[in-house]
């Protein structure tokens, strides 16, 4: 009976795990755009046990598969961690957004759940970091919210973004033939991903306070230093991400389409003279183009990577049940394809979904702030946020070409979650203090 | 409009509390700009994955590249695979010890139509891999493989072949080398898939050292889709299609006075065996293969005209068919010279063709014109015979109009009646066809045997094609061979 009841779940589970994540999905919508704040708490719990119900399948799925009981416990700890997180921020910061914390909390689950199924031994190092990052960033709103001077350092924002990039520019060891880690007693940091919280700041710390033609001139010299550092580093992933973030940012704040325009002839022709004079940017191309003709060589990665998305159609293999580990750095840059693979193209989609509730709401909220500066950065970290996700998806499905991002908290990597981690808590300490300012207004009148 | 638009921006929660010139309120309506950009590209993604994975998986999965058959290997019994008649072609079997092994009851006899499945893969083995290494078996089927540690049944396919026709075509064939094709006129389905050497798909694993060394050794090459032959006088076809198409009223009016040989530019082309034809109208040049007369005939066409007409027919082109086959080759073109002219009039020269496309030329004449895609997998079915799949008569087009498809069978009807393969004239079957001898060496006796025909000639039903090497002339060897087949299919009606 009990063994008959195994492979059921193992038979059946990626259907029901496709549909809890539908329904999931659904709510994260509905909560999104809601604006009755009752029916809103009342979803986000029933989020939560859907949550519960869509680990504890994964993990038992994963327990059957492959007869380790480790990974019971890996769900224990995982529930614990999801629990602590979503109470405890929710009891010190009342304030705070539960929907966005909601969905950051799935996929963080979901992130620490494949990168378990895709690698036991990277998953502990993972576990670890992301206990270390919500460590760091419980206390990120609090001091948001207690501290002013964030914008006053223009300048030394500016400076230590750039003194940061070219230290590893010139200092840094190659990775996969990209100058983009550095390694300080043994941890190995990928500082570009850092860099972006910094440069977010300097942009907004530079234009809450000018808006002339001049100023904005000044920003795109200082922004053009940082992209061109880190496409010399061959990061061309991250070097896009600065662009377009800058480019929008400055249309968002200055309400003047024209830099809209210039942004992107300067990026056809940046893109242009990149192609012409850069041959890593001409092997993504190629691969781009033709993968079949390149499948042993240049293109053997994004083909391996169709190959994966095909294999899972619409419900996936199963977890442990398909091949991921044939895509190269496939808990890395292409982590998406694997979840493709395995939970199938449906759950992929929700999965993008929710990334684009995240980012949605992140738009919403940054909407309702009422500080130029803050307002910037929030709009900043939500552009920043969901054009690493497209540049990450499209690039592993031959949407667009491969530049080898990660997967905010999905792909293993420890600074790619702890960036992420703390720029979604930047977004909560912000709407914490903005709220918290409405309310003191309120009050007064 | 743009009013109406703004009203209701106002209304809409949380602008209604700003004014329209307001910086706050421009900053809004660009992060909801900004928002709409990003849903829209998700959305256009989310798009191209969907039509990716609904369009892509088949072709994917038989990649060589892709190892995602492993996977599948480990609980998928790879499925059988049938004849047209229902006899089995190649099924999974297990040895006392338990390994499963493929086993091909017919030997090397479809060696290169069903192929193999180890060391890669070919044939129908190929063609439907994803299908049988996928399974149809219900849930609690599958928990009960799972329980009893057996593994799932994979799909069954059902092959257009017959096992008759193919027995008959092997026999014949015997050590010769060569190619035999047999369709369906109206359908495309194909009844027959011969090469020749072939090599015994159950023990290609301990054969390969010996079949991939041995030097001209070529077994594993499936001559009637990969193989490329000087089409010989079977290539009149085209030329006489070419003349018809520039004198569509007076073709009959043609006339020419064979001596045996025809002189042009110093260039001397003679008729087979020495022959002397003596005179010809258009029907007789075709019927008794008259080099000289074609040869008159390809220098008087038009070239482009001509070269037009062997594009329409998939020359230079890959054909149109799922097989794995090589592109036919013909050129006719301003830098041509005359001797070009006079050896492309009668199939030689820089010439080669697959027999599928000669096949499928065929085929097309007997059709009225119309071509169809060659297939041989009629269906796919599920272990307890429920049809998942099944494959319909596919057009590629027409290639030609309804007269001249008329015309060409006129002129093969003619071959038979009082021509080259007169050995098929009899009461039971009216038989159109073409026979042709492709020289590729001074000696007569080292030439490929061609012979391409439908029957019945006034309503087809079947089409045949022919290449035996090195065997002589298309009359002697090819032509009986295709008596067989037509003896034994229409005596099995």
């Amino acid at each position: 009976m009990q063994i008959t009841l195994k492979f059921y779940v193992i038979e059946l589970s990626k259907y029901v795990i496709t549909v809890f994540m539908l329904l999931y999905t659904t709510l994260a919508v509905v909560c999104n755009f809601s604006q009755k704040k009752k029916l809103v708490s009342v979803l986000t719990s029933v989020q939560s046990g859907l949550m519960l119900l869509l680990l504890f399948l994964c993990f038992l799925d994963m327990t059957f598969v492959s007869g380790r009981e480790e990974y019971l416990y890996l769900f224990a700890f995982i529930t614990l961690f999801l629990f602590f997180m979503i109470t405890i921020v929710s009891i010190i910061y009342d304030k705070s957004d539960r929907i966005l914390l909601n969905n950051m909390a799935l996929l963080s689950g979901m992130g620490l759940c494949i990168v378990s199924r895709l690698s036991f031994a990277k998953a502990f190092r993972q576990y670890i970091i992301t206990l270390l990052s919500f460590a760091v960033c419980l206390a990120i709103p609090f001091l948001i919210d207690r501290l002013r001077f964030f914008r006053k350092l223009l300048w030394l924002y500016a400076a230590s973004g750039i003194i940061i990039l070219s230290l590893v520019l010139l200092t840094g060891r190659k990775t996969h033939g990209a100058f983009i880690t550095y390694t300080i007693k043994g941890f190995t940091f990928q500082p570009s991903e850092f860099v972006k919280i910094i440069f977010l700041f300097f942009l907004a710390a530079l234009l809450y306070k000018y808006n002339s033609f001049k100023w904005i001139l000044i920003s795109a010299v200082i922004s053009g230093i940082y992209v061109i550092i880190l496409v010399l580093s061959k990061d061309l992933g991250s070097a896009l991400i600065f662009f377009v973030a800058y480019v929008m940012i400055v249309v968002m704040s200055t309400h003047n389409y024209l830099y809209l325009l210039s942004g992107l002839v300067g990026g056809a022709a940046a893109s242009i003279v990149a192609y012409r004079m850069f041959d890593h940017v001409k092997v993504r191309v190629v691969a781009f183009l033709d993968p079949w003709t390149y499948i042993d060589d240049q293109a053997y990665q994004i083909t391996q990577s169709l190959f994966a998305i095909s294999s899972g159609g619409w419900f996936g293999n199963g977890l442990m049940q398909g091949r991921p580990s044939d895509i190269p750095f496939v808990d890395q840059d292409l982590v998406f394809s694997a979840v493709c693979e395995e939970f199938g193209l449906l759950f992929a989609i929700c999965l993008l979904v929710i990334c684009l509730c995240c980012f949605c709401r992140m738009m919403i909220l940054s909407a309702s702030i009422a500080d130029k500066f803050y307002q910037t950065v929030v709009y900043g970290i939500g552009i920043m946020y969901i054009f690493q996700v497209f540049l990450t998806v499209g690039g592993g499905t031959k949407f667009i070409p491969l530049t080898g991002v990660t997967l905010p908290f999905i792909s293993s990597g420890g600074s790619s979650v702890m960036t992420t981690y703390i720029m979604f808590f930047i977004v909560q300490g912000i709407v914490i203090k903005s709220r918290n300012y409405e309310a003191r207004v309120e009050r007064k009148t | 409009m743009k009013q109406e638009w703004k009203e209701k921006l106002k209304d809409f929660h949380p602008f209604k509390k700003y004014r329209e010139s307001s910086p706050r309120f421009k900053s809004m309506v660009l992060i909801n700009v900004s928002m709409f950009i990003f849903c829209g590209l998700f959305f256009f993604m989310i798009v191209y994955l969907s039509v990716f994975v609904s369009t892509s998986t088949i072709d994917l999965y038989n990649n060589s590249y892709n190892n995602r058959e492993e996977i599948q290997i480990k609980n998928v019994c790879r499925g059988t695979i049938y004849s047209s008649d229902g006899e089995v072609l190649a099924e999974t079997r297990y040895d006392e010890n338990g390994n499963e092994f493929r086993y091909y009851p017919y030997g090397s006899m479809f060696a290169h139509a069903v192929g193999y499945s180890v060391n890669g893969r070919m044939g129908i083995e190929h063609d439907a891999n994803y299908y049988l290494m996928h399974t149809g078996a219900s849930l609690s089927e599958r928990v009960n493989n799972d329980l009893e540690n057996v593994k799932n049944p994979g799909f069954d396919v059902n092959s257009t072949l017959s096992v008759d026709l193919q027995k008959v075509a092997d026999d014949y064939l015997g050590l010769y080398n060569g190619a035999v094709i047999v369709s369906e006129a109206k359908t495309g389905r194909i009844l027959v898939m011969l090469s020749h050497p072939d090599f015994n798909p159950g023990t290609i694993c301990e054969d390969w050292e010996t079949i991939t060394t041995t030097p001209g050794g070529s077994q594993l090459v499936n001559r009637a889709t990969q193989g490329l032959y000087p089409p010989g006088s079977t290539f009149k076809i085209i030329t006489a299609l070419e003349y018809y198409r520039e004198h569509p009223n007076d073709w009959q009016d043609y006339n020419y006075v064979c001596n045996g040989h025809i002189e042009h530019d110093n260039y001397r082309v003679s008729c087979i065996y020495g022959s002397v034809h003596g005179e010809l109208d258009l029907k007789g040049s075709f019927a008794r293969s008259c080099n000289s007369s074609f040869v008159n005939i390809g220098l008087s066409l038009d070239r482009d005209d001509w070269s037009n007409t062997m594009e329409d027919l998939y020359f230079n082109s890959p054909l149109p068919t799922g097989l794995l086959s090589n592109t036919s080759r013909a050129y006719i073109g301003t830098g041509s010279t005359d001797y070009d002219i006079m050896q492309t009039a009668i199939g030689q020269g820089k010439t080669l063709m697959t027999p599928l496309h000669l096949n499928m030329i065929t085929q097309a004449i007997a059709n009225g014109g119309v071509m169809m895609r060659p297939y041989m997998i009629d269906s796919i079915t599920d272990e307890n015979g429920k049809v998942i799949r099944s494959y319909q008569p596919d057009s590629v087009g027409r290639v030609m109009s309804e007269e001249e498809a008329e015309f060409l069978n006129e002129l093969m009807r003619a071959v038979v009646t009082d021509g080259t393969a007169k050995v098929l004239n009899n009461d039971s079957y009216t038989v159109a066809g073409k026979t042709g001898t492709a020289e590729f060496a001074e000696d007569i006796n080292e030439s490929h045997a061609w012979f391409t025909a439908f029957a019945p000639a006034d309503d087809p039903e079947i089409c045949v094609t022919i290449i035996i090497e090195k065997a002589g002339t298309g009359v002697e060897y090819a032509v009986p061979l295709a008596k067989r087949i037509f003896d034994a299919y229409f005596a099995a009606k």
